[in-house]
């Protein structure tokens, strides 16, 4: 744990774990509402709004991309329920046909723009670039203290953290209607909670944390995390509260652990180069998965208790 | 150059593409119906991103075993057997622990991917794995793709065609209802393990041509747009695979003209385009079609109010109302009735007489439950019975 760690580990690692948190999170609402594909859907669609971002303003540049990320989550929103209504078409399906049409689009896009020669080709789409988040000033654990280095620090570590903070903070404040609401909407509604303005809101804090997560880590690490740590939580618990901790816990444990084996373990394997982490955060969490599923003590059926 | 692409006239090798990926499509097509219809459309996204680490192992053992990997049948064989091992993985999790399916594809996807993405990162230092090209597979490309690939291609596209055609009565009945495919002793374990294995097929078939993540659109874009125009099942599988085979036509037409025009995308969005022509178009469940039903209904709307109005000695201010009743001739410019205008206006009063008493006696309670303020009552009523009511009603109309 030399200075080589702070300045080439240290960020990727903090950046993977806000990433992880911040999509399991909301994750566990939607896994139990069925709305577990949204986050597949979301980080599908970020793809054009990207490009086209990018088109516009002709440069790299973060916060005009989260914006199009951003403005192409909520078109897809709006086109799935309007394919949904217009065409009485069962949900699934027309989420299918919205994202895979719109990523397409953005595919077909960044391939005829001049975007494909810079740091945004499709690849760095799909499976992000954990690696390349360095802090050139974190020489040694020192920096940690040095205002000069700590102003060094990657941009994607701080909009994660504020991510974070954000979808903590949503539901944190909100934590009993969104529960209530997830469990039974009727009686939600009885009680007077805006029933669908709290879906809506879920459904914008996970496009949130995937557009942030996708800009830092890629596709992958948000569709996984979205989904198998609240999933493995499922098996241990029949308590939303606890339900949430645990899936915290497997977020940040995959974030690591993944990110430790992918940079690390090819070497103690006798290889010198290491492994995308973006990937194996998504095997890790896919590992955990499998334990729950075979060993959790609440995996099969019966419903969570609040 | 787009119109001899169109018209197949780019050469033997593009010519070729082009027909495969029709082939492609047109199974592909037909296959998602019972996919869409059995509400499981989404598995094939599973399918798709399942198939990446068993491309790269593939890859890999052909490589340690004869130095080359580059072979497609091999590699195929490896994405039929890990997208085989999520397909089994999805089925264990959703009846083996609480989870839905949804959540168990949105598993199976990422982590399979995640794997597959971690095994390519491997690959690319190997010294083989410098230019295997293995990233062709996730978007699909045409480029280059060799006569026998091809040729497998379209091949593989009929045989699943032909399986379909062979497996469509008992698919149709286990889409529709399971618990009657049992009583016909159907076993539906046998029909779903055939129908994804369909879906599995065309996913291996596809992946060069349209790439693991696309492969999705072309299961599911054209049963969704078929689905619009009719609701008999075999022409929907018809018309889906009729879409589908126009889009991988179009699609692989299109990006023959132009190198860095990508094969997979450029089917996708022709399906895509296909989807939206049938939204807007279909006869029964189009946008256009449900637009025309809907001003339909509403001049009848204005036109029986109007009416009433009139037979009331009510003036009309409604503008909507007073531009139909113009343009039908029962009212003149300045909103005096027509002789016609007083003749229906009469006839639309007596009606709604009629249907007052109608709903006042529980005799015609099965005939009052279709009243909606429109229908005439002889749309309703016989003769016979329309008499009847009348004699009720007294001689002038009036109860």
């Amino acid at each position: 744990m030399g200075p080589e760690f702070v300045m080439l580990s240290l960020p990727p690692i903090l950046i993977g774990l806000c990433a992880a948190l911040a999509c399991a999170l909301p994750g566990n609402f939607l896994l139990l509402r069925r709305q577990a594909l949204i986050g597949d859907a979301i980080s599908h669609v970020v793809l054009p709004g990207i490009v086209v971002a990018f088109l516009l303003t002709g440069r790299v540049a973060a916060v005009p991309m989260m914006l199009g990320a951003g403005a192409a989550a909520l078109v897809s929103v709006l086109l799935i329920e309007a394919v949904r209504r217009l065409g009485r078409i069962e949900p699934g399906a027309a989420m299918g046909v919205v994202f895979s049409a719109m990523f397409a689009g953005g595919v077909l896009l960044l391939e005829q723009s001049s975007a494909s020669g810079v740091h945004l080709d499709v690849q760095h789409a799909l499976y992000g670039n954990l690696e390349s988040l360095i802090w050139f000033d974190g020489h040694g654990w020192g920096a940690l203290l040095d205002r000069e280095a700590l102003r060094g620090l990657p941009p994607e570590l701080l909009r994660m953290v504020a991510v974070l903070a954000v979808v903590a903070l949503f539901t944190g404040l909100f934590w009993r209607a969104l529960v209530i609401s997830t469990f039974d909407e009727g009686f939600a509604r009885t009680l007077g909670l805006p029933v669908r303005a709290l879906a809506l809101a879920l459904v914008a804090m996970a496009a949130m944390a995937a557009v942030a997560a996708f800009d830092a880590v890629g596709s992958i690490i948000v569709i996984a995390m979205f989904i198998c740590p609240p999933a493995a939580a499922r098996m241990m618990t029949d308590r939303m509260g606890t339900q949430v901790a645990w899936s915290a816990g497997f977020a940040a444990l995959s974030a690591v652990l993944g990110y430790v084996l992918a940079g690390y373990g090819p070497l103690w394997l006798g290889y010198d180069n290491a492994v995308s982490a973006a990937g194996m955060i998504a095997g890790v969490s896919g590992g955990i998965l499998g334990l729950t599923a075979v060993f959790g003590p609440c995996r099969r059926g019966g419903a969570v208790v609040v | 150059m787009l119109w001899e692409a169109l018209g197949l006239g780019l050469g033997y090798n593009a010519t070729l593409v082009t027909l495969g990926a029709a082939m492609l499509g047109f199974a592909a097509g037909a296959t998602g119906v019972f996919l869409y219809l059995a509400r499981r459309a989404l598995v094939s996204d599973a399918i798709g991103h399942a198939t990446l680490p068993g491309v790269v192992l593939g890859f890999m053992v052909m490589v340690a075993l004869v130095g080359e990997g580059r072979f497609l049948p091999g590699l195929m064989l490896g994405a039929a057997v890990s997208a085989g091992l999520g397909l089994w993985v999805i089925s264990w999790i959703t009846t083996h622990t609480r989870l839905s399916e949804d959540a168990a594809i949105g598993t199976v996807l990422s982590v399979f991917y995640g794997i597959g993405v971690v095994l390519l990162t491997l690959v690319q230092v190997m010294q083989a794995g410098k230019q295997a090209g293995l990233e062709t597979f996730l978007l699909g490309a045409t480029a280059g793709m060799l006569r026998a690939e091809a040729l497998m291609i379209a091949g593989g596209g009929a045989l699943v065609l032909a399986l379909v055609f062979a497996l469509r009565r008992p698919m149709t009945i286990v889409a529709f209802d399971p618990g009657y495919a049992q009583g016909q002793g159907i076993g539906l374990r046998v029909v779903d393990l055939a129908m994804m294995g369909l879906a599995l097929g065309i996913t291996v078939i596809g992946l060069k041509v349209v790439g693991a993540v696309l492969i999705v659109a072309l299961l599911i874009i054209p049963p969704v747009a078929a689905r619009l125009w009719t609701e008999r099942a075999d022409r929907v599988v018809l018309l889906a695979g009729l879409f589908g085979g126009l889009a991988g036509y179009l699609g692989a037409a299109v990006s023959a003209t132009a190198p860095d025009l990508p094969t997979g995308p450029l089917i996708v969005l022709a399906g895509f385009a296909l989807f939206v022509l049938s939204l807007l178009l279909a006869p029964a469940r189009g946008v256009l079609a449900a637009a025309l039903r809907h001003r339909r209904f509403q001049r009848r709307v204005h036109l029986r109010q109007g009416l009433l109005a009139l037979a009331g000695d009510q003036p009309i201010y409604e503008p909507l109302t007073l531009r139909l009743m113009r343009r039908a001739g029962l009212v003149r410019g300045d909103g005096v009735a027509t002789a016609r205008g007083r003749a229906q206006a009469a006839r639309a009063r007596l009606d709604e007489r009629r249907w007052q008493m109608l709903r006042s006696l529980p005799e015609f309670e099965a005939a009052a439950a279709r009243h909606d303020g429109l229908s005439p009552l002889d749309e309703v009523l016989t003769p016979d019975q329309i008499a009847a009511l009348d004699r009720r009603l007294g001689p002038d109309g009036v109860a």
